[in-house]
């Protein structure tokens, strides 16, 4: 079976900076994937390689099997970019009528407006939409043509909680005609309510490739921090519950699922702990701890 | 799954008339464009052409001279503007971006706004037509309308690929004021204000090597006015189209090299 994308070395500069470091990926059919990671990590750039938005400086990408350049591959993917625009004076049925005429079976207007609740707003000129229902407009363009594979890229932006949820329930709904889904996203809240595959990126690097639970687990752990004279290593936390250990100007982070018990231990152990300090792990946290695992 | 071979593209045809009704919408719900383009010429009629529209120029009523000048005028408003202003505007909003990522077909792109642009060109001719008509006394065989109006709209490629190559080089918020500032010299110095022959000279010397000076020699022929040979303003108006083509897409490549590369 062909896959959905395949990276073979990709890899993608803009001058000096490097984007993309050389990567390989393979999203198979069915899949449901996050990318995710901040700001800046090359999640865009990833995507727009994937979708031939983009040509990669070294390396490949295929889509379906063919280049992304390939009005063939096009056809079968639906997209919604995180920078795009679309004729402001245009009715949201009209648009929506627009991008159908782009694919060989497309969905019914009036499903595609009930799947992306835009139904109230079918007549709306489109610059007289509000952020969330702007939002709505592009994934009912992403979605029109009954792709079996969708691109998202970052696309509750904008959306206040519930909508977000509510635009979860909705990709889910899409992605379970066994359709392959893949989103950008910097939330992992997102990534671990739609997907069964998160990729997070950062710097330009693939740093992890997991099912959410494994992610969440490193995710919902907490930082024990204090002033360190040396560098902590394993050895000095051994037989405690520590998932990680991070030292950095002059302080030693310590990851744990269980902050009371680590606490307790290192106090009977007589660790002497300068301006303690307990918060939870953020997802940066779990980013660069995933970047120190690989790699450090 | 299916081979990548066996995958089956939309239809192109309905896909020229989706993008063609929607560039016609976008056109015509925007008063900034539609409102000049079609009062303009109108207005400039009624200035120039009304008060002596039974005196003779060139052989012919200047009403009906006056008439193919400012039915050229309005020919390459809507072209100019329609393909400049709609184009600056789909890259600066980043509406290219998102059709690229689309299977939109380029050619069903441009196609479409060329159908969007003659429609709306054919509606700005008829305005003109149907106010000479009542306010001019102007009375041609329905014949000549129909030759008028075949020639405005056969001759308007030249200032499609002008307003595509303006759409590419200019930004969105310049875009508007550059196609001012070529339309209205041009079709001045063109001699459709004012008979070539009345210019000043150094503006009679350019006048020939402008494209409007030829779409013009299109249109006062069809009223029956001496003109160049029509092979000549074939010529002309294909060179035109074509050097303007090539710019634009020059400006075209250059954009997709940086924004797409």
């Amino acid at each position: 079976m062909t896959a959905v994308v395949e990276a073979h070395r990709a890899a993608k500069n803009f001058g000096q900076v490097e984007a993309l470091l050389p990567t390989d990926l393979t999203i198979g059919q069915g899949e449901i994937v996050a990318l995710l990671g901040p700001n800046g990590a090359g999640k865009t750039t990833f995507i727009s390689l994937m979708l031939g938005v983009r040509k990669p400086s070294a390396g490949s990408v295929s889509l379906f099997g063919l280049d992304p350049r390939d009005r063939r591959a096009r056809t079968r993917c639906g997209v919604l970019l995180q920078e795009s625009g679309v004729p402001e004076f245009l009715r949201v049925k009209e648009i929506v009528d627009q991008f159908r005429s782009y694919y060989p079976a497309p969905l019914a207007l009036d499903a595609v407006l009930e799947m992306a609740g835009l139904e109230e707003k079918s007549d709306a000129l489109i610059h007289t939409l509000s952020g969330g229902q702007r939002q709505r407009m592009y994934f009912a363009l992403a979605i029109c043509g009954d792709p079996q594979a969708l691109f998202l890229d970052e696309p509750t932006v904008g959306m206040d909680v519930e909508a977000r949820r509510n635009f979860w329930r909705r990709l889910r709904d899409f992605a379970a005609a066994g359709r392959t889904l893949l989103l950008t996203t910097h939330y992992i809240e997102e990534a671990d309510a739609v997907a069964d595959r998160i990729i997070v990126i950062n710097k330009g690097r693939v740093i992890a490739d997991a099912p959410p639970r494994v992610l969440k687990a490193s995710v919902e752990s907490k930082r024990v921090s204090y002033d360190a004279p040396r560098a902590i290593v394993d050895t000095d936390v051994a037989g405690l519950p520590v998932l990680r250990i991070v030292n950095a100007d002059g302080r030693a982070s310590l990851f744990t699922a269980d902050p009371q018990a680590l606490l307790r231990e290192l106090f009977d152990r007589g660790f002497d702990l300068p301006n303690l300090e307990v918060v939870g792990a953020s997802l940066e946290d779990a980013v660069v701890g995933l970047t120190e695992e690989r790699h450090g | 799954m299916a081979e990548a071979s066996a995958i089956r593209l939309a239809p192109l045809w309905p896909m020229i008339a989706a993008q063609a009704r929607s560039e016609f919408f976008r056109l015509i719900r925007v008063p900034a464009f539609s409102i000049p383009v079609i009062a303009f010429p109108i207005m400039f009629y009624a200035l120039f052409g009304l008060p002596s529209a039974h005196e003779h120029i060139d052989g012919i009523a200047v009403g009906s001279y006056v008439l193919a000048s400012f039915g050229a005028y309005a020919v390459i408003n809507v072209a100019l503007f329609s393909f400049g202003i709609t184009v600056a505007n789909d890259r600066g909003s980043k509406t290219t971006l998102l059709m690229r990522a689309t299977p939109l077909s380029p050619f069903a792109y441009l196609v479409g706004k060329t159908i969007a642009t003659l429609v709306f060109s054919a509606i700005a001719i008829s305005a003109l037509f149907v106010f000479a008509a009542v306010t001019g006394g102007i009375q041609l065989q329905p014949l000549l309308w129909l030759t008028l109006s075949a020639k405005l709209l056969l001759g308007v490629f030249p200032f499609i690929t002008l307003g595509f190559a303006i759409g590419y080089l200019a930004g969105p918020n310049s875009a508007a004021a550059i196609l001012q500032l070529i339309s209205l010299p041009m079709s001045f110095a063109s001699g459709l204000f004012v008979p070539v022959d009345d210019l000043p000279a150094f503006v009679r010397s350019i006048a020939p090597y402008l494209p409007a000076y030829h779409f013009g020699q299109l249109a006062w022929g069809a009223m029956g006015a001496p003109v160049e040979p029509i092979a000549t303003t074939i010529l002309w108006l294909a060179g035109f189209t074509a050097m303007f083509a090539a710019v634009a897409l020059r400006a075209y490549y250059r954009e997709e090299a940086k924004s797409f590369g």
